[in-house]
């Protein structure tokens, strides 16, 4: 039995997307199938609420208590349930570590998977064609367009979320920021780190 | 053959275009709105995650070529609203207010970050025993459907008829092929599998590269050197 969808409704509403959300929001609102004020809050969460500090909070302190990255590389849902680190996109999380022979890079080839609670929604560029298509093949070349250069011995490992395991990538602290604070710490992280897609930055 | 969605190695696409961290959430409010409605309409229970996925891929190639991300997002959604039989295609354009029978199940405000935070986890506990171990040698299967023509699977095509070896194993999880086609859980053991770049790609930039994807355990097969 193929499995193709004849029915293309989506055609029937104005091709413009902005009315096309529309329709659908009046549509279902007028049938008591949802609830505008239920929207706002969801986009008031991802908007406010959820994000890349999520993220950077937990490898800051990674970086600087051994036992805590001990726990949260063997032992990752219960540490990130323990911060309210948990929900929609990130069920099942893995921490891969960049090491001098290793840096990991994350993807979705298939669609936009991405670990919600620990990084917000994904940035247009995770979703879009380019990344997708080319990180898998050509991951240094893709690096070199966000300006980053790895050595030569160091191999890459690109993760391509297939499943509902979602990855976050643990950078490697430069030498220069040995004795910062945990506080410090967090400011340096950027969400492209955590994905693999961006090194940490040379101190100040 | 797959789908306009799997486009892993694909050639001819250009440069990335990277915000290092600076764009918005969301940069249009009709963004915002789309994802909203796509999260909150899920709560009429009508679909699961596999069959929106799904949903999208089924767009035709030329749309899901041209259309922007959340442009694919609110299209797949009037689709499987009509296809599931939550609205008339007719509403759509002339809506009127009545008794829904699923507005029980509408998703109220007060329930969104109760809802959001606990999220659907996919792991299952079942009875047979992984058939592979860490360390293993295995091989992937054709990618496609084996129950539905045409139908979703999450073996990406470059990953086909490949050999890798088993990093990790995640326990027991839903199955995609048939959880989007209303066909049960039927929950199987799934893996980390990394591939050799030199294995995926004829000109690999460097053969000690390795892509790791995850997959259930109908897609493989042992492999021997």
């Amino acid at each position: 039995m193929p499995h193709d969808i004849e029915n293309h409704s989506h055609s029937l509403l104005p091709s413009e997307p902005e009315l096309k959300v529309k329709a659908i929001e009046s549509a279902l609102v007028n049938q008591g199938l949802i609830d505008p004020a239920a929207l706002d809050e969801i986009i008031d969460t991802y908007q406010n609420k959820i994000g890349p500090k999520n993220g950077a909070s937990i490898i800051a302190k990674a970086w600087i208590d051994q036992d805590f990255k001990d726990e949260l590389m063997s032992n990752t849902m219960a540490v990130l349930e323990k911060y309210g680190f948990y929900g929609r996109q990130g069920e099942h999380i893995r921490v891969v570590e960049n090491t001098p022979e290793v840096h990991n890079i994350v993807v979705c080839t298939l669609c936009s998977c991405y670990p919600w609670p620990l990084l917000g929604i994904p940035p247009t560029w995770y979703k879009s064609d380019e990344y997708r298509s080319r990180v898998v093949r050509e991951p240094r070349k893709c690096l070199s367009e966000f300006g980053v250069k790895l050595p030569e011995n160091t191999n890459i490992r690109v993760w391509d979320s297939t499943a509902e395991i979602r990855y976050l990538v643990l950078p490697m602290l430069p030498d220069a920021f040995k004795g910062f604070s945990e506080q410090e710490l967090v400011g340096i992280v950027s969400r492209d780190a955590m994905i693999g897609t961006g090194l940490i930055g040379p101190a100040k | 053959m797959t789908r306009v969605h799997d486009m892993g190695g694909r050639y001819g696409d250009g440069k990335i275009n990277p915000d290092l961290g600076k764009e918005d959430v969301f940069k249009a409010k009709w963004h915002a709105r789309a994802l909203a409605v796509t999260l909150a309409s899920g709560s009429l229970k009508k679909w699961n995650l596999d069959m929106s996925r799904h949903a999208r891929e089924c767009l035709p190639p030329k749309e899901y070529a041209t259309f922007s991300y959340y442009e694919k997002w609110i299209s797949a959604l009037a689709n499987l609203l009509v296809e599931k039989g939550v609205i008339n295609s007719d509403k759509f354009l002339n809506s009127v207010i009545n008794d829904h029978p699923l507005s029980k199940r509408k998703l109220k405000a007060a329930d969104v970050s109760e809802v959001l935070g606990k999220g659907a986890p996919t792991s299952r506990k079942i009875e047979r025993a992984p058939r592979f171990i860490v360390g293993q040698n295995v091989k992937t299967k054709r990618a496609e459907n084996s129950f539905i023509s045409g139908g979703h699977t999450r073996l990406p095509r470059y990953a086909e008829k490949s050999e890798g070896i088993i990093e990790i194993w995640h326990g027991a999880h839903v199955f995609p092929d048939t959880h989007a086609h209303n066909l049960g859980e039927q929950p199987e053991h799934l893996y980390t599998v990394s591939f050799l770049s030199s294995e995926l790609w004829q000109n690999p930039e460097n053969p000690g590269d390795t892509v790791c994807v995850d997959i259930w355990e109908s897609y493989l097969e042992p492999f021997d050197d």
